[in-house]
């Protein structure tokens, strides 16, 4: 856990001041909903087909069990009874109402919630490995960064007003579990030949109507000028980004015009202007922010404890839970435990307030009271102790977030699509909760493998097809809703954009097509463990073209 | 349109130049861009203060060998959206050391003062006098900044660390058994 101090809380607290004040101009008229917009915007507020939806930070996905009831009372309170968990590990309530905005962001800040930087254009939340801190594969905790990054870009003064929103990832593990090649800035920890760890910058990566992988400007960049080489990037990006044409005003448009290595330049030039200046990381900065990162006070425990052995024997059940749900930890005898937000038949990502409530509560008995949030819009519990697996299991599954069908076929990412949102131009929800009933078997899941499912109701690809295993784009042709299928995308270290599949489908057959799909992979991988993004690899797109449209 | 400056409604004092009207002398004139790239000597040599009007589409550097003449230097923006001429207050100010008046001109409104106070701008062409009359209450709204930007205010980051360690106001994460 990052603990917050009284800096951090007085200035959430001043911006909850500013956005009542903000929210009362505008119902009197003084502000006009052009001008309202923006400030709205950058507190997380946007307007929907139906009604304001606020989205909550949750800075690198890590939340106290304070901050995750505080969600649940949001919920209850002043929404539907629900939130929903999204593809940047933050919050989203759907039906929020604008007079009540203010007491939401109030309530918010009591648990040291808000909404900055989960919209406009600005830097937005700054995401990392949801298992950071715990992973066995990192070389160090990257939320410490990540939260220097956070400090930093909070309010910038520059770069508040930038051409269009900027997204920054970063990893600090061998596998890559926040799609760093595919954001604005992919930051990834590592050492050079002296041992000495540091950063590679990429640059230019993002999805949407131009997907780009980004693409590597600094191979190696030391701790000491992390901020300065992110300011130079920003401040080229504030100067020369595109600003005729929303389409064209991301970073990634930018570093394809000039080209990676002339931006890259231009980046150095404005850096050695910065470098030695006030942004040079001073250690003890460092060293403070990183002190502030609580760690539990872990038990000396041993791997596989006697009570875990039992229980696998014991219960096919928790057996094929415990495979699927629960990964190794960096410290003997305790485990990573994933909630699954994708039971059969439900929209992707959304938690109920009583659920919120109960992980909060599970939290506390068996995970130090830390929760996180993944951008395949699950949660985890990043510090359970292996021999309180079984009981845990059994009240995660008493509210629902025990469905062992994490990064299986049914494990869907989704935008909310045409249900909530106004770019929409199809469903995407509906056609995620189709696919989770056809592939309900968990034998044929387990099957099957790993397969990353990922839709989107809209070019602008929050539902990140480009980067699913299978793709799913929602289109509209005519005025009815059809679907374009990609292959082979991936977000990982060997980040991919996935390959289009052939003519959209109808809503209607978008569901079977994707059976056919996975029905052909099953015949034509090599070996069961063979993966579906490997056999794509290995043989193409056409063999799945055939099979779809042999019939179409 | 009402003047900001160092905090409070003043008299723009400034004259504003079309294209190419005659520069007055005597009087204290900002002139564009253009005209002050060609007409650089010429104006140096006239009486009265002198300011320039810069696009926020024009690298600032060009700016270098007139800044010791400029009394004022005004940036634009188009819209307030359009946030570039951020980045060209901070290079004028930080990296060149200029001194005079950095006016914000445009659309300028109340809920961006404080980004351009803290960018290195003092003095502010405000669109709607009620934001004119609120400058002080809004500028003061916030106490605390993270980042050093190019504004005198202390960062977090610093005050942090010329401090004792702050008491944590969230709990503390719970033991467990």
């Amino acid at each position: 856990m990052y603990i917050y101090d009284d800096f951090d809380l007085t200035l959430v607290a001043e911006r909850v001041a500013e956005f009542r004040d903000q929210v009362a101009r505008r119902l009197s008229g003084e502000l006009n909903e052009e001008e309202f917009k923006p400030l709205r915007l950058m507190n997380g507020v946007y307007l929907q087909l139906h009604a304001y939806m606020l989205r909550v930070a949750i800075p690198y996905g890590t939340l106290s069990s304070k901050q995750l009831r505080a969600l649940a009372h949001i919920g209850r309170r002043y929404d539907r009874n629900y939130g929903h968990f999204t593809t940047r590990q933050n919050i989203q309530f759907n039906w929020i109402k604008l007079s009540d905005l203010p007491d939401v962001m109030a309530d918010l800040a009591e648990a040291g919630l808000h909404g900055m930087q989960t919209s406009g254009n600005c830097v937005r939340n700054v995401t990392t490995d949801q298992w950071a801190g715990v992973a066995p594969d990192e070389i160090e905790d990257p939320r410490v960064w990540a939260e220097i990054l956070r400090q930093h870009s909070t309010l910038h003064p520059e770069f508040s007003y930038l051409p269009r929103k900027f997204k920054i990832a970063l990893t600090a593990a061998a596998t890559d579990r926040a799609a760093v090649r595919v954001h604005d800035i992919g930051l990834r920890l590592h050492k050079n030949g002296t041992g000495e760890t540091g950063f590679e910058v990429m640059v230019g990566g993002g999805l949407g109507r131009t997907p780009f992988i980004g693409k590597t400007i600094k191979p190696f960049l030391p701790k000491r000028d992390f901020l300065s080489y992110i300011e130079a990037i920003l401040r080229v990006y504030n100067q020369y980004g595109r600003r005729d044409n929303i389409y064209k005003a991301r970073i990634k448009i930018l570093v394809h015009e000039l080209g990676a290595e002339k931006f890259a330049a231009e980046v150095e030039a404005e850096w050695r202007n910065i470098k030695d200046g006030a942004l040079a990381l001073d250690p003890a900065f460092v060293a403070d922010i990183a002190a502030r990162f609580r760690y539990p006070d872990y038990k000396a425990l041993s791997d596989n404890p006697i009570e875990l052995k039992r229980a696998r024997a014991a219960d096919p059940k928790f057996e094929g839970w415990f495979r699927n749900s629960v990964t190794p930890h960096r410290t003997p005898g305790y485990a990573i435990v994933t909630l699954s937000l994708k039971p059969e038949g439900a929209p992707p990502g959304d938690a109920t307030s009583e659920q919120m409530d109960a992980i909060a509560d599970l939290a506390d008995r068996y995970s130090f009271g830390e929760i996180r949030v993944g951008h395949e819009q699950n949660l985890a519990l990043p510090h359970v102790a292996q021999r309180n697996l079984p009981a845990l299991w059994e009240a995660l599954d008493a509210v629902g977030v025990a469905t062992p069908n994490v990064n299986l076929v049914s494990d869907i990412i989704a935008c909310p699509g045409l249900d909530y949102c106004s770019l929409a131009n199809a469903r995407a929800i509906p056609v995620a909760q189709e696919l989770s009933r056809r592939f309900k078997s968990l034998d044929t899941q387990r099957e099957i493998g790993r397969l990353h499912i990922n839709i989107s109701g809209c070019i602008n690809a929050c539902g990140h097809h480009h980067i699913g295993h299978i793709g799913i784009l929602g289109v509209e042709k005519n005025g009815q809703e059809f679907y374009q299928i990609t292959l082979g995308g991936r977000a990982d270290e060997n980040a991919e954009l996935g390959a289009l599949l052939g003519p959209a489908v109808p809503y209607a057959e978008v569901a079977e097509a994707i059976e056919d799909v996975v029905a052909a992979y099953v015949e034509l991988r090599e070996r069961p463990n063979e993966l579906f993004v490997d056999t794509v690899k290995r043989v193409g797109i056409e063999p799945f073209k055939e099979r779809v449209y042999a019939t179409r | 349109m009402p003047l900001v400056r160092n905090g409070a409604i003043a008299e723009d004092r400034f004259v504003r130049i079309l294209d190419d009207m005659p520069v007055p002398d005597g009087l204290a004139a900002i002139v564009p861009a253009a005209r002050l790239l060609a007409d650089a000597g010429e104006l140096a040599r006239r009486n009265g203060a002198l300011g320039v009007l810069w696009p926020n589409d024009r690298n600032v550097s060009e700016l270098t060998p007139h800044l010791d003449r400029l009394a004022l230097v005004a940036l634009v923006f188009p819209n307030f959206r359009d946030g570039r001429a951020y980045s060209q207050a901070r290079i004028v100010r930080e990296r060149y050391r200029f001194r005079g008046e950095l006016r914000a001109t445009g659309q300028v409104l109340r809920d961006q003062f404080l980004c351009m106070l803290r960018a290195g701008f003092d003095a502010f062409e405000v669109s709607k006098d009620a934001d004119a009359q609120a400058f002080a209450a809004v500028v003061s709204r916030y106490s605390v900044h993270y980042q050093p930007a190019g504004d005198s205010t202390p960062s977090m980051s610093m005050a942090r660390l010329s401090r004792a360690r702050p008491a944590a106001v969230l709990a503390e994460m719970p033991r467990q058994d």
